[in-house]
């Protein structure tokens, strides 16, 4: 498994549109990707490219996030993802 | 030719092509199993297919809509692909479900943990709801449960509609409303008056109208016909002229010998008002307060409350605006205030009754109130909903005392008010007559069923008569004032903010009987204003007497109308 943290910096947090821009890269990578609080535990991680478990998950701007999955050859696609996540989508 | 006839809510002739609003869509039943042919397989496709159908027709939608409205129907369509979602009505497939009732109980859990979030997560609850609708529907192969979405105008047709089916009414698609059910005071008849469409409700057998058939709508005579000819055409043509005459007001309200009127308008916040103010209403008779805060589950801040009263003010410096509070329960639940579990909501907690059950809540409105006035030019006025007593009355202006708001009223919708307001007005200093929900209680018939739609009928004799009774208590009220001070009083001023303020036949009625103002939809502005000022004074009061004395609500408004030859030349 590997995995990448990053920080949430649109300022509505991972709602409404950062969230579903998001949500949609995920689905089309093509890899399983979870996402899920730094300090939550690993099975409350939840399906990158559901846009429902975003939004339930209801992480907010500058809070710090661990993107996983269990394909080693991923990297680029988790890398891809965490830009998703660091830019201000609200710019 | 074909013709129905209904109750006629909103004037102006159209011919269009019918499309119903489809049927409201049946749950597939609990338990409901998947059929002993098919493989859990080939169902999970067919949802699979059936959400990835409904995504691609909710972002033609959105291709379509522009602002904020795409982006709502872009996020929405992302849902019915959901993998959470589907993960989950695949996962209750593979155990034997119906795709149908797999797809319709995975959109249930989702949207109830959504709902237990609350707040901007709780809307979204209901965007997970149209969402399972419309794969159930995809399913099926029946249409989705919306307004259809057509290339041209059309004229919608449907058994009644919902406050949450008219929010996305577009009027440059739709040009007229008919109903089977529904009533004069339901919520198709508001939405028709708030956007001016010609419409009909309680015209049974509607139904039976073909997709795509070209009909006749008249919406002051309250009739359709099928197969529209060389009559039906010129009187469209006619009502297309005549309409120009009633597009404006002058900012005016007066009788023919110049008593004055004055006409206002009811709104539901700043951008209403600023919409009224561009009509020339001569400032706001109510202003719903619950229809700046719906969506909300908890009470909203000191400061968000001044923030939407003051926009509101601000519209019209130097004029007057009355200020409803908080009217919650019956067709207006609020989660943090109204107890949905009633089992007669509309004779149950609402309006000024919350106070007792849940103290506070008004106080803090009324100091909003006071702050947002403080930092503005309107003269506020505040009045209270639901008012059934002297006593609540009493109870009411002293709250608003202590607020520092100076001019303390009633609504009066429940009958004790009208009957002993006399003894109200010794509290307060004006009231104004919701005759909805007045004539509900005091014909005892439920706004919302369209079998009642006669009753619910404000030109029934006894709800003229309780319009009276609340005049008469306010001169009397005024009579006796001025024998202990030993001076002339004037009577305190009675208005009315109801549906019946917007029917220029009914208007005259009301100035005759002595209303001081009325309050309304802007849109209905011109044509109450055209019409008042055919009348004098001693005119409308004749034709008031007769009213309130005529054996039935039909009589009444016959004999109003043969007493206003003018209403023929404005075509209403």
């Amino acid at each position: 498994m590997i995995e990448r943290t990053a920080t949430i910096a649109s300022s509505v947090g991972l709602h409404a549109r950062p969230a579903s821009i998001f949500a949609e890269a995920a689905g089309e990578l093509g890899v399983e990707v979870t996402i899920a609080r730094a300090t939550d535990p690993l099975d409350e991680a939840v399906d990158a490219d559901s846009m429902l478990a975003l939004m339930s998950l209801g992480v907010e701007h500058g809070e710090l996030v661990v993107l996983r999955t269990e394909d080693d050859t991923a990297a680029e696609a988790l890398e891809t993802l965490a830009r998703i996540l660091e830019t201000d989508h609200d710019a | 030719m074909q013709n129905f006839v209904g109750v006629g809510v909103f004037r102006g002739r159209v011919i269009g092509p019918v499309r119903h609003m489809p049927a409201a869509l049946a749950e597939p039943p609990a338990g409901e199993k998947l059929a002993s042919s098919t493989a859990p397989e080939t169902a999970a496709a067919a949802l699979k297919e059936a959400a990835a159908a409904v995504k691609a027709q909710l972002l033609a939608r959105a291709g379509r809509v522009e602002g904020t409205g795409r982006e709502v129907l872009e996020a929405t369509a992302l849902m019915a692909t959901d993998s959470m979602l589907i993960k989950a009505a695949v996962k209750l497939i593979n155990t034997g479900t119906s795709a149908e009732r797999a797809i319709w109980e995975a959109g249930e859990s989702v949207a109830a943990m959504l709902q237990g979030l609350g707040g901007y997560m709780a809307e979204r609850a209901h965007d997970v709801q149209d969402v399972k609708s419309r794969i159930v529907a995809q399913l099926r192969g029946v249409p989705a449960p919306e307004i259809p979405d057509a290339d041209a105008p059309f004229i919608l047709v449907a058994e009644d509609l919902a406050p949450a089916d008219t929010a996305t009414l577009d009027p440059s698609k739709v040009v007229a409303l008919v109903t089977a059910g529904g009533g004069p005071q339901s919520h198709t008849a508001i939405i028709a008056r708030a956007l001016g469409l010609p419409a009909v409700v309680a015209a049974a057998g509607v139904g039976v109208l073909a997709d795509d058939a070209l009909v006749f709508v008249d919406g002051a005579a309250g009739v359709i016909s099928t197969e529209p000819g060389d009559a039906e055409r010129a009187a469209v043509a006619a009502w297309q002229e005549q309409a120009s005459l009633l597009s404006v007001f002058d900012g005016e309200g007066r009788l023919a010998d110049g008593t004055l009127v004055p006409l206002l308008a009811n709104v539901g916040g700043a951008a209403d008002a600023r919409a009224a103010a561009a009509a020339n209403a001569q400032g706001v008779g109510l202003l719903r307060t619950e229809f700046c805060f719906l969506g909300n589950d908890t009470e909203p801040s000191h400061a968000d409350q001044v923030a939407a009263y003051k926009g509101v003010f601000d519209a019209f410096p130097g004029q007057k605006v009355v200020v409803r509070t908080l009217d919650a329960g019956a067709d207006k639940p609020l989660p943090f205030l109204t107890d949905t579990s009633e089992a007669n909501p509309a004779l149950g907690v609402r309006g000024y009754r919350t106070d007792t059950s849940t103290p506070g809540v008004l106080a803090r409105q009324l100091a909003a109130i006071a702050d947002a006035a403080a930092q503005s030019d309107a003269a506020v006025w505040v009045m209270a909903p639901m008012i059934s007593t002297a006593a609540e009355a009493a109870d009411f202006a002293a709250l608003c005392a202590e607020a520092g708001l100076r001019i303390p009223g009633v609504m009066v919708e429940v009958p004790s008010a009208a009957l002993t307001a006399r003894h109200l007005f010794d509290h307060v200093e004006f009231a104004s007559l919701g005759t909805n929900d007045l004539t509900q209680y005091a014909m005892a018939a439920d706004r919302q069923l369209g079998a009642l739609a006669a009753l619910n009928d404000p030109w029934q004799p006894a709800v003229l008569a309780l319009i009276q009774a609340t005049v008469t208590g306010a001169a009397s009220q005024a009579r006796h004032s001025a024998a202990q001070a030993l001076e002339d009083t004037a009577p305190k001023p009675v208005g009315v903010c109801g549906e019946s303020a917007a029917d220029p036949v009914l208007a005259v009625v009301l100035a005759g009987l002595g209303v001081t103002s009325l309050s309304m939809t802007p849109r209905a502005l011109p044509a109450v204003s055209a019409v008042l000022r055919t009348v004098t004074l001693p005119q409308a009061r004749a034709l008031a007497l007769r009213a309130v004395d005529a054996p039935s609500a039909a009589e009444a408004r016959e004999l109003v109308r043969a007493g206003l030859p003018a209403l023929a030349e404005l075509g209403l």
